[in-house]
């Protein structure tokens, strides 16, 4: 599902690249990419996710070159493959949560297939918010909500940015278990960037970033 | 969903920004359009009121005073001239048609003129109930005179003296309807119209009066009556006015005014356009995340950029159709104003050619407005404005 090969970063003005290790996860496959804070943990999530344009190396998704694609190409792509679920949870404001997620799937070319969000919804214990406002959520609840918004289109790559980092042990658990059901329910491939070491052996495929300068 | 729909739920999403938005575009495209309506009204009004009369004979006193009195009916004539002097242009060789008009009587406000069946058969009034006049103290009707009165065929009246009040009757000569017109949409529709003996008769005996008349309408045969008929009467008290003239001259002194007011509908549209700007522009500083992760989730530049555009789009439709309510809201208040005073009816709603010109315009610059905080869509970093990039 997805491979990554001699990926370089620099950023602009910047004198140093960033060297990350190569990747390679194959659909319903997990993998841990930890890191301390500084480390690159997010660069490499969003080179991966084609959000940043790597100054050599490649990325290779479902079996075609990914990063090189133009960029309105790679947004299609990776709205088709990929669900991300960032640190901060982000929302268009003006829609309901249903509408958020109807969204995310009318953007990966799905039909709006209500009752396939409600069942994400239901799972994740958010069946009741359906005609709820964004931003009358709680933060436990927007971060849910991502996680849905991430898998509502069926997408073959699940990318979470330190999702637990703010959370105790017994919340800590509860996403983890959230996005693993999630990502075997879709049979998607999971890749989680932290810097939270407790997740170290909760999974077992985990690969230590320290980028070579 | 559609980018229609989503651009629509973000505007309503700001009611603030985007009431203040669409209340001035609406008040820029109302006056602009309700100028637009009045003058269709107020222009259709004159040149079927004016419909080949090419000469006014009457009083000497305001040429413009002249027309708006005996063309129009809504100002007080000059005065009246001796029929036996009319008469000596009436019959000038250079005078096709000429229709006499004597009035100075009205009937709850409306004027009742005495002339000749020629007057109603210029404006090509029929009769829709009843017959035309043939004796003094038979009256027709105009069909603004019927319905606001009530009076039908049989019906008989008393005049009161003079046209803006109606305290002094002539209780001694009581005029009775024998028919009514259908409506013309010229002057007729609001007048009652008698032979002139009623006219004279009211006031004496018809046999021993004074056979005075107001004015009369003129119809050259010959161009050169513009030039020899006022020469012609220099040594008298009559005159010769030409409604095409003065209503000229009158229309370009409104023009100042309307030209003022345009400006202001101008400026206050260009102050709307500007507010579109800022409310897309202060919107999409806020927004920045959403662009962000309408890219992550799938939507190119160009998507984000046409979202923003039609955001601007439904701004700008929702004041245009406001200020195209508002124009019609105006000129059903301001046509009630007119039917009152002048029993002139403007009230006509029906889309001018400009206002087509007008909403193009307003549409075309509403996307202007947008489109340059659209193009920030357009380079929008993903990476950095999602802020957990470095």
């Amino acid at each position: 599902m997805l491979k990554t090969e001699g990926l370089r970063f620099k950023y602009d003005g910047g004198e140093t690249e960033l060297a990350f290790p190569d990747l390679r996860m194959q659909k319903g496959e997990e993998l841990l990419l930890l890191g301390a804070s500084g480390t690159g943990k997010t660069t490499m999530l969003h080179l991966v996710a084609g959000m940043r344009t790597p100054s050599r190396g490649m990325v290779e998704l479902a079996g075609s070159a990914f990063s090189t694609l133009p960029t309105a190409e790679r947004d299609q792509t990776r709205g088709r493959h990929m669900g991300i679920v960032f640190q901060t949870a982000h929302f268009v404001r003006s829609l309901t949560v249903g509408e958020n997620l109807a969204l995310a799937r009318s953007l990966a070319g799905c039909s709006p297939d209500e009752a396939a969000i409600k069942t994400v919804l239901g799972e994740l214990g958010l069946a009741h918010k359906w005609n709820a406002p964004v931003d009358a959520l709680s933060v436990g609840e927007q971060q849910r909500v991502s996680i849905a918004r991430a898998v509502v289109h069926g997408p073959g790559l699940i990318l979470a940015d330190e999702p637990t980092s703010a959370l105790d042990d017994a919340n800590t658990d509860a996403v983890l278990s959230l996005l693993r059901k999630q990502a075997e329910r879709t049979g998607a491939a999971l890749l989680i960037v932290t810097h939270d070491q407790r997740l170290k052996d909760r999974m077992s495929q985990h690969v230590a970033l320290n980028p070579i300068a | 969903m559609k980018a229609a729909r989503l651009a629509r739920r973000n505007v309503l999403h700001r009611p603030l920004e985007t009431g203040l938005s669409v209340l001035l575009l609406a008040f820029g495209v109302g006056i602009i359009s309700l100028m637009l309506l009045m003058q269709r009204s107020l222009t259709e009004d004159l040149d079927r009121n004016i419909k080949d009369i090419d000469l006014v004979l009457g009083a000497k006193g305001s040429p413009l005073q002249l027309i708006l009195a005996n063309v129009y009916h809504v100002d007080v004539p000059t005065g009246n001239i001796p029929l036996a002097d009319a008469k000596k242009v009436m019959r000038h060789p250079y005078i096709e048609e000429a229709i006499p008009l004597a009035y100075g009587d009205n009937y709850e406000l409306f004027r009742i003129v005495g002339t000749e069946a020629s007057y109603p058969a210029h404006y090509d009034a029929e009769v829709a109930q009843g017959r035309m006049f043939e004796a003094p103290f038979e009256v027709v009707l105009g069909e603004e005179v019927a319905a606001a009165t009530g009076l039908g065929l049989g019906d008989t009246f008393y005049s009161a003296h003079g046209l803006t009040d109606g305290t002094d009757v002539h209780r001694d000569k009581a005029y009775t309807v024998v028919g009514t017109f259908k409506r013309t949409g010229a002057v007729i529709d609001q007048l009652i119209l008698t032979p002139i003996a009623s006219v004279w008769g009211v006031h004496e005996d018809i046999e021993d009066a004074d056979q005075e008349i107001t004015a009369v309408l003129l119809k050259k045969k010959n161009p050169l009556a513009i030039l020899t008929l006022p020469n012609l009467l220099r040594d008298t008290p009559m005159q010769v006015a030409l409604p095409a003239i003065e209503m000229n001259r009158l229309t370009q002194q409104f023009g100042i005014g309307l030209q003022t007011l345009r400006a202001v509908a101008l400026l206050i549209m260009g102050l709307s356009f500007i507010s579109v700007f800022i409310a897309l522009y202060a919107s999409l500083r806020d927004r920045r995340y959403e662009l962000a992760l309408l890219r992550t989730m799938g939507a190119p530049p160009r998507r984000l950029f046409a979202l923003v555009l039609l955001e601007g789009l439904w701004m700008t439709a929702a004041g245009i159709c406001a200020g195209l309510l508002l124009s019609r809201l105006g000129v059903v208040a301001l046509g009630q104003v007119l039917a009152d005073r002048f029993h002139y009816d403007v009230t006509q709603l029906a889309p001018v050619s400009g206002e087509f010109v007008l909403v193009g315009a307003a549409l075309l610059v509403g996307v202007l407005a947008a489109a340059i905080p659209a193009r920030s869509a357009l380079r929008i970093d993903i990476s950095n404005t999602l802020g957990q990039g470095r």
